[in-house]
């Protein structure tokens, strides 16, 4: 049952990482990419996450994959903005 | 039906390998190609990893996809601006030739292989570590073999990471620092840079018996003076005037110090004494450790800091 669960969380999650994907592909500028793959890849990542933690029964462990966790969203977070205010700095520039 | 999922993961991550390498040669703009770059170094690590190899893994993350990626996004910044030259078109002998020598390559090394697959007589290395393990001072077989049973070899690794170093020093002024990143990022980096050093020191304590080391360690320590200094702050954590010099010949000198102070004993050149030889080892790669992550830090910076020639405080992050 537990099993279940898990692989169901960690499909779920995969779908979310190849929609982010599909929409890093697809999207026609750089903000609307990026929205898609932020969005998408946090909540893949929150899903795979859960779905691993369910598999695992030693505390320590679980503890690692929670700061993987938290040093994921924290970088990625930072990286988007980062990328968004590159974007902002160069149309200043150029207008 | 383990077996078969994991060979189809290590084909997967071969295949993604070739092709990251081939799109870094290939890509149109450097910077494309430094990124493909910093990706395969990542995917390599990967590859390391399900070689059973972590130590390894580490270090090509740390190093190869980390520090290198960081050294080459900022040579990039600096180059200067100059007319987009037409791609050179090889010539056909060229092509040839490196064609001819990749797949004598292949061919040597897969002989090499299946050679030594088939003829399993004959001692491994593998054993002889293993066997020596105990009277080594440390449990984790690769820091036996690159502290104790070769240790000449990482000494002189050093050396040429000290030679590389000077001559970087050689070239003038430190590059100029990157403008203000913003409060998101100085925020993540506040908390993100504790974090590193913490890890980086963990990753040489626990060397002595499970993957890490001194050359990962320094490699992470050297990432938070790097990130600290990408975030838009002129520091780096080095300390100035005198005390950098002595870091930067820290890890070389306490290496021959220990090496030299062992043949005091009647013993030979890095010949512990076995009952010291835990301790000595932790010694040498704590002084490896902030070598290499200051030389590391001095090469990214590119030149001699402002703090290299004023004796001011003592100031470490």
């Amino acid at each position: 049952m537990i099993d279940l669960l898990s692989a169901g969380l960690i499909v779920g999650g995969l779908f979310f990482y190849v929609a982010g994907t599909v929409g890093l592909i697809r999207l026609p500028d750089t903000l609307s990419r990026l929205h898609a793959v932020t969005k998408a890849d946090n909540l893949g990542l929150g899903l795979l996450v859960f779905g691993l933690l369910l598999q695992l029964s030693d505390p320590l462990s679980m503890l690692k994959v929670l700061l993987i966790w938290v040093l994921v969203l924290a970088a990625s977070a930072a990286g988007g903005q980062l990328i968004a205010r590159h974007l902002q700095h160069k149309r200043e520039e150029s207008s | 039906m383990t077996f078969d999922a994991l060979l189809l993961l290590d084909m997967l991550l071969a295949a993604m390998m070739l092709m990251l390498a081939v799109a870094a040669l290939h890509s149109h703009s450097l910077r494309q190609g430094i990124i493909l770059f910093i990706v395969f170094g990542l995917v390599t690590a990967l590859a390391w990893a399900r070689l059973r190899a972590p130590d390894v893994a580490l270090a090509e993350a740390a190093i190869g996809s980390g520090v290198a990626g960081a050294l080459l996004l900022a040579a990039l910044r600096d180059r200067k601006p100059r007319k987009q030259k037409t791609p050179m078109a090889r010539p056909a002998w060229q092509v040839l030739t490196v064609t001819y020598l990749v797949i004598g390559l292949a061919l040597t090394a897969s002989w090499a292989f299946l050679d030594a697959q088939a003829n399993h007589a004959g001692p491994r290395l593998g054993a002889m570590v293993q066997a020596e393990l105990a009277n080594s001072g440390v449990a984790n077989p690769v820091t036996a073999v690159l502290l104790n049973f070769r240790a000449y070899d990482t000494l002189l690794e050093l050396a040429v990471l000290l030679a590389a170093l000077l001559g970087v020093l050689a070239l003038g002024p430190e590059r100029t620092a990157p403008r203000a990143a913003g409060p998101v990022v100085t925020h993540l980096v506040a908390w993100l840079t504790p974090l590193l050093i913490v890890t980086a020191g963990y990753l040489l304590w626990v060397g002595a018996h499970a993957p890490g080391g001194a050359f990962q360690a320094g490699a992470l320590l050297a990432a938070a003076g790097i990130v600290v200094r990408l975030s838009g702050n002129p520091h780096t954590g080095l300390p100035s005037g005198v005390w950098i010099r002595m870091l930067a010949v820290a890890g070389c000198g306490v290496f021959m110090f220990v090496g030299l102070a062992s043949m005091s004993g009647g013993a030979n050149l890095l010949q512990y004494p076995a009952d010291w030889a835990g301790t000595l080892i932790l010694l040498i790669e704590i002084f490896a450790t902030l070598a290499i992550a200051a030389s590391l830090v001095l090469v990214y910076l590119g030149g001699r800091p402002e703090s290299w020639s004023s004796g001011g405080k003592n100031a470490r992050a």
